[in-house]
């Protein structure tokens, strides 16, 4: 089996302006650092990306807000990017807000082929509209589509050569539900170890997800 | 004491042992630090942990944070989790009580807590689903904001979710909603009936079992 790690700058060239992007990371916690410095160094354009939060201005995806490269966020808090709103209210970027909750459900949808979820989430508020109701056992529930990306860019704690990875406590967050919604996976790793060292109990997204693994540590 | 160091400890007398617990972000953070001895309840950080606890100086870890960032702790019996794992607890019916702020509140109950049309746009987070989901709700919240009432006849501001919440605690009363209505159970030290009722903006209906506010458990 193919060694899966590459160089940064290699990962980044595959992505094409315009791509859409699942990132991990809760206020950048469990965020890929150094994906983003370089996707902001080969200056992507016209991104969508999908992220939990568009974090600070200067702090993991917020960086790429601020650096206009993104055309489009599917996310559920910009409350602490003031570039995220005001690039919203100037029209500059689209921004499609998603609670939490039904945010991850979605991908996970995405990534494990269902068609939707129905969630009681948002039922009377401005969430639903557009939106198809559906009536189960007398309950209300909202259809909410499924989400995938071109790529999904992850933070892992360790990789091993084969791309099995691991997360540790809060950084875990989105990063194993995306790794199976981004056509392409990349996943950024603070430790890399042979393959073996990592237990297979202990394996939280398997290889077969992961395409591409990349260093977390600059040289 | 001050105003919301009072909704905090009133607040708490509602946790009990072997709760998991979700505290929103500011006035509802300060209820951990009231929690009554001897009862141990498990805060849930929706970002992925139960267990969490506060700052460990000289022990702050990266990966190991609260929904805004900050480092945090855990104690032992921890449990750390992704973001589907964790909505699947707070929407799930796991999650006992969620202590959440307010903007606006109504007579029917219905919470407006995440945005202000045309002035502040921050998403809705975790809020809806927790509205949702938790088996109770809890807003912890000052009565007024700029002079007028938080409690409102009916709800101007987008709503967080249609489900009614089951308590409200205010620096000035404690208020149940129900289906005939606001129920005033409590009212804070030193305040009278009279007081809540001229500074909230719903009409209000007073218990007959109405007390002072217990502060300690």
């Amino acid at each position: 089996m193919k060694n899966k790690l590459i160089s940064l700058e290699d990962a980044v060239a595959r992505i094409p302006d315009g791509a859409s992007i699942l990132f991990g990371g809760f206020m950048a916690v469990g965020g890929p650092t150094r994906l983003v410095d370089e996707i902001i160094r080969q200056r992507k354009s016209g991104l969508t990306i999908i992220a939990n939060d568009t974090a600070r201005p200067h702090q993991g995806i917020g960086k790429l807000v601020v650096e206009k490269l993104v055309a489009k966020v599917i996310t559920s808090h910009i409350g602490l990017n003031p570039d995220t709103q005001k690039q919203m209210i100037a029209g500059d970027i689209e921004v499609e807000l998603v609670p939490q909750g039904t945010l991850a459900e979605r991908i996970r949808a995405g990534g494990v082929g269902l068609g939707g979820v129905l969630t009681p989430t948002g039922v009377g508020t401005t969430v639903e509209e557009g939106k198809r109701t559906v009536e189960i056992d007398g309950k209300t529930f909202l259809l909410e589509t499924p989400i995938k990306a071109d790529f999904a860019l992850l933070a892992a704690k360790q990789a091993d050569l084969y791309g099995n990875l691991t997360y540790a406590l809060t950084a875990r967050n989105f990063n194993p539900i995306m790794a199976l919604a981004g056509a392409t996976v990349i996943a950024e790793a603070e430790d890399i170890l042979p393959v073996g060292c990592i237990a297979p109990d202990a394996v939280m997204t398997p290889s077969v997800l992961v395409d591409h693994i990349v260093t977390a540590r600059p040289r | 004491m001050d105003e919301k160091t009072l909704i905090a400890k009133r607040v708490a007398l509602e946790l009990f042992d072997g709760d998991l617990v979700n505290l929103g972000i500011g006035l509802p953070t300060l209820v951990a630090r009231y929690v009554p001895v001897g009862r141990h309840v498990f805060f849930q950080s929706e970002n992925g942990i139960l267990g969490m606890s506060g700052p460990i100086t000289g022990a702050e870890n990266n990966d190991l944070t609260d929904a805004g960032g900050s480092p945090i702790s855990a104690l032992p019996g921890a449990a750390s989790f992704d973001s589907a794992l964790s909505f699947g607890l707070i929407r799930g019916g796991h999650l006992d009580v969620t202590v959440l702020g307010g903007l606006q509140l109504d007579e029917e109950g219905h919470l407006a807590n995440w945005m202000v049309p045309g002035k502040m746009v921050p998403g809705m987070g975790g809020a809806m689903d927790l509205v949702t989901g938790a088996k109770r709700v809890i807003v912890a919240m000052q009565h007024s904001a700029k002079g007028e009432s938080k409690i409102v006849k009916r709800c101007t501001l987008p709503l967080t979710s249609v489900r009614r919440v089951d308590l409200v605690v205010t620096d000035l009363a404690v208020i149940e909603p129900t289906d005939s209505g606001l129920l005033l159970k409590e009212t804070a030290p030193g305040v009278t009936v009279e007081q809540v009722i001229a500074n909230t903006g719903a009409e209000l209906i007073v218990s007959p079992d109405l007390r002072t506010m217990p502060l300690e458990g």
